[in-house]
């Protein structure tokens, strides 16, 4: 018995002593370093939580809202994203809870509507079971979802600053300052090969003229 | 005047200003508010001047026109107080300032057609008019009674006394004791304690040593408030001094404040102020000899409502476009140039001195428990006394509209009042006793926020109104995270298939889903809370939304696609006004005759029911 | 143009050349010369050494930054949640019929720059219109003519 006890203390004393940290997704119990976001987690054991904004190449910035996860701990549950939260010890991750799947639904089919010139948007909605919109189509052509990637790619990779996202809220847009050829772009296709959903593809040409 | 290194200087100095002053000298205080200024007080303070130069009083009694800030009744501006007759006069026009010189001025007289009259009673005193007497003044206690250009001014009402204090006799924890006992929570919005907020960033910049920065957010936005800007306006030196006393708590030596640029006016005199206090040695290097650095710079903002979120703050003073960033991490651990940095609404950091001066105690003695203190509203849209009005927290909804307000002129009941500004709820008659409290607020699905207080009456339609708060919301959003900037244009779409009469019940029910979504994924609070004038609408007027979709009636009669315009024409007296404004050239008759609309013609631009002089114009 | 190079420097040399004061700077130069010129955009981003990309991302996201000439005299009409119950969204439409201009742009003639504010905090007097500095309570489009004609 005083055994058994002590083996278990030693487990409890390995598991802080190994600088893991473990909590569980969907049920399922996973092992973190420290630092990892709950969304590196899940990549490294297979689970699948959809992204638009993040790549591994840049900084973060949790704005596609498409990774939201809930969390459920002490007590409180919050619905957060998954690409900048720790992980964190004994938290329990659920990526399908009702609140998360919501959330997602509704962002597909506005993308739906707002990129409806994006294959890849299309394809990821019907993934989680979008596959018609009842928002209207303002610019057909439109395949940008304004995530950002290219611009800081250019920005922290490159370190070139080429292109910035100017306008704000629904004017929004992805461009090379006046919309004109940018004096500064080196034509590196960096950005082209970011891009999610191969808005880059139209815009290139303007940006290095 | 000369720099000061002490205490006992401050002191001194403050008791030869009153020795010079002479109580028995007529002061007239003309209320330079955006409110009177907008009704001309400019022109009522020179007619003052020059009525008194025409008059050749002595130069020993030579009275003194004060051009303060904001009175607060601003429905009956411009607003006069002469004192020391302690007389109120309301509705003041430059024509008036003869007629006032001559009879109060010389004889001691009180103008009777210019004291404020209600339900046949005139009154004298501006503390026996009811707007002012269910009033308790903290934050705004100096505005409207100094001369905010006038530090000297400042001095003779206490200013800078509870900063000696705190310098002199008290700690910097001991400061952050007493604010956290206090009670104080932040006045911009979120309600979160000031104390503790304070003693999170003395924490960490102990663990990682280096700079603070405080920071006075007065970037007010919110459509139908002006709190800020009367405080800044009225008496900017109470914002300073809270912010000194800030500083020395948390050990910081620069601070800023943030003041949106639609007010020249407050960044003026707050600007005046930081000089005249940096002349005196209150701002600067080594303050009242007690080793103190610290002083304040002015950042105007660009206009972007956003940047009132403290990230999106931090980012704009950077010189970023202001994009919030999601948190943790606080500014408390990591915010303007990633050190420690504490953002207080101005109005928080005005009631710093008054808690240091009086106590702890005091403070959390007036209000209720968790929301201790004064809080000060704009009381505006449908309702007849409307203004800026300071109240203790817990007062009732009721009491503040009716009580203080006076009720919505022409109707028994108010139909609701919005408070929290576009981020709040929608509140219904039927919760009148709702205590105005942060608790209490977030119960019934609005918040606190900066104070904006906006009362509709039956002529207002709820669908309209949320559809008014999305729309600014939408041109706000930054546009960085996808449910604030496509889902409030979707919410939009909704609204405005409403606002047409179209849409079935399925559809009020997938909005309120759409809503909740926004509410859970938005990256920040303007997302977060967006949703708010949406939900409490369809929540407590569902039948209101349901008019609109399944009847096609707007009961408001606002929304366009679902009214008519009419003539009444008992009521008509053939003035030809609107035959005149008419866009359409579609309203016919003959002078002196009852004029008619041409209803097939007309597009309801609601011109003619606005220039009609008798109110003859229905709509239905 | 009355921008010289002179009056740009002289603007440029209270800024230290640190990116943090784009803002302040742009403000100062919008203020001089109503607005930003990609000239005067070049100059303040050179001394800052900001990328001209951040430059315009800043102008164009912020409302108090114009990219192109305004009118002699500003038109605001408030649009907060006082006028808007109050019938200001009625002025503006009334406005732009009279100048033949949408909201936010410029008459053909450079005279007038039509803009939509919300709030002016000044909700007592709603609904209120600002011409240049001056402030027109309870306005109506009538009294809105009058005051048109008398510029």
């Amino acid at each position: 018995m005083s055994a058994k006890k002590s083996e278990k203390a030693k487990e409890a004393k390995n598991e802080k002593e190994d600088g893991l940290i473990r909590f569980t997704i969907n049920g399922q119990p996973v092992q973190a370093r420290e630092g990892w976001t709950i969304l590196e987690t899940a990549r490294q054991y297979g689970i699948q939580i959809p992204t638009l904004c993040f790549h591994p190449v840049v900084q973060p910035i949790g704005s596609c809202r498409l990774c939201m996860v809930e969390t459920q701990q002490n007590n409180s549950s919050r619905v957060v994203a998954s690409c900048i939260t720790p992980a964190q010890e004994g938290v329990e991750v659920l990526t399908h809870s009702d609140e998360v799947k919501n959330v997602r639904r509704w962002i597909l089919e506005m993308l739906l509507a707002a990129c409806p010139a994006s294959k890849g948007i299309r394809d990821l909605a019907k993934e989680y079971g979008v596959t018609s919109s009842r928002f209207t189509v303002d610019y057909p052509e439109d395949a940008c979802p304004r995530c950002g990637l290219c611009v800081r790619v250019c920005d922290e990779v490159v370190g070139i600053r080429a292109i910035s996202l100017g306008n704000r809220g629904i004017f929004k847009e992805v461009t090379s300052p006046y919309h004109q050829r940018s004096i500064d772009c080196v034509s590196c296709g960096t950005c082209l090969y970011v891009c999610p959903t191969g808005a880059m593809e139209q815009l290139f040409d303007q940006v290095r003229g | 005047m000369e720099r000061i290194s002490n205490v006992a200087e401050l002191e001194a100095l403050r008791e030869s200003l009153h020795a010079a002053h002479d109580p028995e000298r007529p002061v007239v205080r003309v209320c330079l508010g955006p409110g009177c200024l907008a009704l001309g007080a400019n022109k009522v303070s020179r007619a003052f001047q020059a009525a008194i130069k025409g008059k050749g009083i002595k130069a020993s009694v030579q009275p003194l026109i004060k051009e303060t800030g904001c009175h607060g009744f601003c429905s009956q501006g411009t607003l006069v107080n002469v004192d020391p007759f302690d007389l109120f006069y309301v509705q003041v026009k430059p024509e008036d300032a003869e007629e006032i010189v001559e009879n109060t001025l010389l004889k001691g007289q009180a103008v009777e057609r210019l004291l404020y009259g209600e339900n046949g009673t005139r009154y004298r005193s501006s503390s026996e008019v009811p707007f002012y007497q269910m009033q308790q003044k903290i934050v705004l206690r100096n505005a409207g009674v100094i001369d905010p250009l006038k530090i000297e001014d400042a001095l003779m009402a206490g200013a800078y006394a509870s900063l000696a204090k705190a310098l002199t006799t008290m700690t910097p924890e001991k400061i952050i004791d007493v604010i956290e006992a206090s009670g104080l929570r932040g006045r911009g919005g979120g309600g979160f304690a000031t104390g503790r907020k304070w003693r999170i960033a003395a924490a960490n910049v102990r663990k990682n040593p280096g700079s603070i920065y405080v920071v006075g957010n007065g970037d007010e936005g919110d459509p139908g408030a002006f709190m800020d800007r009367t405080l800044m306006e009225g008496d900017p030196h109470a914002v300073l001094e809270g912010m000194i006393i800030g500083a020395y708590a948390l050990g910081s030596d620069q601070g800023y404040i943030y003041v949106r640029m639609e007010y020249p006016l407050a960044i003026k005199h707050l600007s005046i102020a930081i000089m005249q206090a940096r002349a005196l040695g209150l701002l600067g290097q080594n303050i009242l000899g007690t080793g103190l650095n610290f002083d304040i710079q002015i950042n105007r903002g660009a206009g972007a409502f956003v940047c009132g979120e403290e990230t999106a703050l931090i980012a704009s003073l950077e010189g970023r476009v202001g994009e919030p960033i999601p948190r943790p991490p606080y500014p408390a651990e990591k915010g303007l140039r990633g050190r420690p940095t504490i953002i207080n609404n101005v109005e928080t950091w005005a009631n710093v001195p008054c808690i240091i001066e009086k106590g702890a105690e005091w403070y959390a003695g007036l209000g209720v428990p968790h929301s201790t203190g004064t809080k000060v509203f704009s009381l505006v849209g449908k309702v007849k006394n409307s203004g800026l009005i300071e109240v203790p927290m817990g007062i009732t909804l009721q009491q503040i509209v009716e009580g203080i307000g006076g009720g919505v002129p022409g109707q028994d009941r108010f139909k609701a009042v919005q408070t929290g500004g576009p981020s709040g709820g929608c509140i219904p008659y039927e919760l009148k006793d709702t205590p105005v409290d942060y608790d209490s607020l977030r119960k019934v699905g609005s918040i606190m926020g900066s104070g904006g207080m906006i009362v509709m009456d039956q002529r207002d339609c709820v669908v309209d109104v949320a559809r008014y708060f999305l729309g600014f919301l939408e041109e706000e959003s930054c546009g960085k995270c996808l449910p604030c900037r496509l889902g409030l244009k979707a919410m939009l779409e909704y609204l405005d298939h409403f606002a047409k009469g179209q849409g079935s019940p399925q559809d009020i029910d997938d909005f309120h889903s759409l809503a909740r979504a926004i509410m859970v994924g938005s990256l920040c609070a303007l997302g977060g809370t967006a949703p708010n004038p949406v939900l409490t609408t369809v929540k407590y007027f569902k039948d209101e939304y349901l008019s609109h979709v399944v009847e096609h009636k707007c009961p408001g009669g606002v929304c366009r696609d679902l009214i008519t315009y009419s003539i009444d024409p008992e009521i008509c007296n053939g003035c030809t006004v609107c035959v005149r404004i008419c866009p359409q050239e579609c309203i016919s008759g003959d002078k002196k005759k009852p004029h008619t609309i041409d209803i097939n013609a007309c597009i309801r631009c609601g011109q003619c029911m606005d220039v009609c002089p008798v109110d003859a114009v229905m709509v239905a | 143009m009355s921008e010289s190079f002179g009056n740009i420097e002289a603007i440029l040399d209270r800024f230290p050349p640190q990116p943090e004061h784009l803002i302040s700077a742009l403000q100062d130069v919008q203020a001089k010369f109503n607005y930003i010129s990609p000239a005067a955009m070049r100059a303040v981003c050179d001394h800052l050494g900001v990328p001209i990309s951040r430059g315009w991302a800043v102008a164009t996201f912020y409302k108090s930054f114009s990219l192109v000439p305004r009118g002699v005299h500003d038109i605001r009409v408030c649009l907060g949640t006082a006028c808007h119950l109050k019938g200001g969204a009625r002025l503006v439409e009334g406005l732009e019929r009279e100048l033949d201009v949408p909201r936010e742009h410029t008459t053909k003639d450079m005279r007038f720059t039509l803009e939509t504010v919300r709030c002016l905090g000044t909700c007592a007097m709603a609904p209120v219109v600002m011409i240049d500095e001056e402030y027109l309570a309870e306005a109506n489009i009538r009294s809105l003519k009058r005051e048109l004609k008398k510029i």
